[in-house]
């Protein structure tokens, strides 16, 4: 790909200021950057590295942190790993060496299915409502249309903590406590205030004539919204869905009390990840690494969109 | 192609009436032009016959059939917007291909009808272009090329060229015109543009607040005003209008107008004196050193072949038009003289045109709206 020089610069700057806006830059970007890079180096340090002090930048890679993640693990005396058969694979070898017996398989993958599930359901869910809604909002005269939409976003207005207990006790009564469905729907019960407004604004600025148009040119009010506004949409869904995945993706509270032991997501278990002796802080590091990884997946493949969303659409021609 | 039969027609947004019983027909294969001010009911006249929005009260024809509350898809009429509204996501083909496509036509039979109105509008090479690159006039026959692939029964216009520059303007007026004239397609077209009005229409219908003021062929609205409202609208300067006070009778040709006696075209009814209201377009006032209106120019304005003088009288400002040599300084004191009979005269309480010998062959002075 060619780099192709923009005809004009948005701004005629001095070649120092432009350096000095460099520098704050790559100032600020590796400010940001830099407790991430330590929670990734931390999931490769061995547990001594990790609460070392003076901290360690240089160490000897290992792999432990996500063998304890993995795995429930048990301590046992010299005499009786001698006298167990060989480790067969390298992750039991690791555990060995530490003189750890693997038990089983931890519930990780179980958490993450959940994250992910719950996530991504949710915010289907809440961009595929927020969508339809908004567009109903913005394209119909409906009653009260002013106050049902001041409704939807003063569900935001309160701390969503401070109707925990109604709702834990309503998930009780409906069998919604500790189901990932019970979960998928008070996120997207959150969110869809949220996409609603957003998509209102998009909705807004794409012209009633597209649509006209597409109806007198024989499609029903159905077909127009998919062929002509949907694809014009596409800026605000993209930037709404990430919004929405982020939410419910990084979302606490509600999971820790609604849920035990079937639905629970990664947020509430990470903190619980306990090795021998207190934190097993490089297994906490490798949950909190791959968990990172599919919300930075999700904005990468829709950074395009996102860039263009958070504008507003006011770069709009 | 078919007849569009409007009776009737009424529309209220929330209190406020923006269309009032209007009843007309737009001929088979004719182009009829609906020209008013901004918010006259035009543009919802048209969208209702397009099934854009419902009509409160009222019928709409077409063909024949009756399609008042049928959706605007089952129609078949196409629309062109002001704004072209070409969907951006598309290019140019799938834009004029887009109405074949909800027929559910085969993909050969809509290459060949997208590329047959591709060279009816001279935008066979654009074909392939993406829409957001386009020049104003070459968006304008892809709007049109996306409405004439898909040969409806009728077209609506609503203020295609309002979007263009003045002199592209005039470019893609005769262009319509020419396409109007090889495709003899009915045409419902709407503008604020009287020059538009007057070069593109068959029939022109004059509306103002929601009511259709006059309905007839350019020239008899020119000539024949049937309101002031009309006779204020059209022309460019438009109509002198004189108010003063007499009454009329059918066997004299002439009014007063304070100390001056003007002919007029005989009048076809009688009238009690009441205040009236004269009116005559500025090429058929001359200036007259013996006139016995009398007047003082208050401006002149030079347009190359001609000057408009505009000249101050007892009973209103008039403009004149004369040729360009004729040497007129602000401050003479002139005389008017008018062509008798292409005079019009004005109820001024109603608005409305009397009958004189001038309307006797027009067909619009009654009521255009029943």
């Amino acid at each position: 790909m060619s780099v192709v020089p923009s005809p004009r610069p948005f701004s005629e700057s001095s070649p120092l200021t432009r350096r000095i806006a460099a520098v704050v830059v790559v100032f600020y970007a590796v400010f940001t950057i830099l407790p991430l890079a330590w929670i990734g180096a931390t999931a490769f340090k061995s547990q001594a590295d990790a609460i070392a002090y003076p901290p360690k930048v240089f160490f000897t890679p290992t792999l432990e942190g996500f063998v304890d993640l993995f795995t429930v693990q048990t301590h046992q005396s010299r005499d009786f790993i001698a006298k167990l058969p060989p480790p067969q694979t390298w992750y039991e070898k690791i555990a060995r060496d530490r003189d750890m017996v693997i038990a089983g398989p931890s519930r990780v993958v179980e958490r993450f299915l959940n994250s992910l599930i719950i996530g991504f359901g949710s915010t289907i869910l809440a961009t595929f409502l927020g969508t339809l809604a908004a567009y109903g909002f913005s394209r119909f005269r409906v009653p009260l249309a002013d106050d049902l939409l001041f409704f939807i976003l003063s569900t935001r207005m309160m701390p969503p903590i401070a109707v925990a207990v109604p709702i834990y006790m309503m998930y009780r009564w409906l069998g919604l406590y500790d189901t990932r469905i019970g979960m998928i729907l008070l996120y997207t019960a959150v969110n869809v205030s949220l996409a609603v407004w957003l998509l209102k604004g998009f909705i807004d600025e794409i012209p009633r004539e597209y649509e006209e148009a597409a109806l007198v040119d024989g499609y029903t009010r159905l077909q127009a919204f998919r062929k002509v506004v949907l694809p014009q949409a596409v800026t605000g869904i993209a930037a709404t869905a990430i919004f929405c995945l982020i939410f419910s993706w990084n979302e606490y509270a509600f999971n820790l009390l609604l849920t035990s032991s079937d639905a629970q997501t990664m947020p509430p278990f990470i903190p619980f990840i306990i090795g021998e002796g207190g934190q097993n802080w490089p297994a906490v590091a490798a949950a909190t690494t791959l968990f990172l990884l599919p919300i930075v997946i999700f904005t990468i493949a829709l950074r395009k969109h996102l860039l263009r969303g958070i504008t507003f659409g006011a770069v709009r021609k | 192609m078919a007849e569009i039969r409007v009776e009737r027609l009424h529309k209220e947004f929330q209190g406020f009436v923006a269309v009032q019983n209007s009843s007309f027909v737009v001929e088979d294969r004719s182009f009829f032009v609906m020209l008013g001010p901004s918010g006259c009911g035009k543009t919802t006249t048209l969208r209702m016959i397009a099934g854009l929005e419902l009509p409160t009260d009222g019928r709409i024809l077409l063909d024949g059939k009756d399609v008042t509350f049928k959706r605007a898809s089952g129609r078949d009429i196409a629309f062109v917007f002001q704004l072209f509204a070409l969907y951006p996501h598309m290019n140019v083909r799938r834009n004029i291909a887009f109405p074949l496509v909800s027929m559910g036509m085969k993909r050969a039979e809509v290459k060949t009808r997208v590329e047959e109105a591709a060279r009816i509008l001279r935008i066979t090479d654009l074909l392939d272009r993406p829409v957001s690159g386009l020049s104003g006039g070459d968006r304008q026959r892809v709007a049109l090329g996306r409405a004439i692939v898909r040969r409806p029964m009728a077209f609506m216009m609503d203020e295609p060229l309002g979007a263009l520059d003045s002199e592209l303007r005039d470019v893609m007026c005769g262009e319509l015109r020419g396409l109007h004239d090889r495709l003899k397609a009915t045409t419902v077209y709407v503008t604020h543009d009287q020059t538009e009005a007057m070069s593109l229409g068959d029939k022109i219908a004059v509306m103002s607040h929601g009511v259709i003021e006059q309905l007839g062929t350019p020239r008899e609205v020119y000539d024949r005003p049937a309101s002031v409202f009309v006779a204020d609208f059209i022309g460019s300067p438009p109509m002198n209008l004189l108010t003063f006070n007499d009454s009329l009778e059918p066997g004299r040709g002439s009014v007063r107008v304070g100390q001056a006696e003007i002919g007029i075209p005989a009048p076809r009814e009688a009238l009690t004196k009441r205040d009236l209201i004269l009116g005559v377009r500025p090429e058929h006032v001359r200036l007259s050193d013996g006139a016995r209106l009398r007047g003082e120019v208050f401006g002149t304005e030079y347009l190359g072949t001609t000057q408009i003088v505009t000249i101050t009288t007892a009973h209103g400002m008039a403009k004149a038009r004369l040729a360009a040599n004729l040497k007129v300084s602000i401050g003479d004191a002139v005389g008017l003289e008018f062509r008798p009979d292409r005079i019009s005269l004005f109820d001024a309480g109603t608005g409305q045109a009397i009958r004189t010998a001038l309307y006797d062959h027009a067909q619009a002075v009654e009521h255009a709206h029943v």
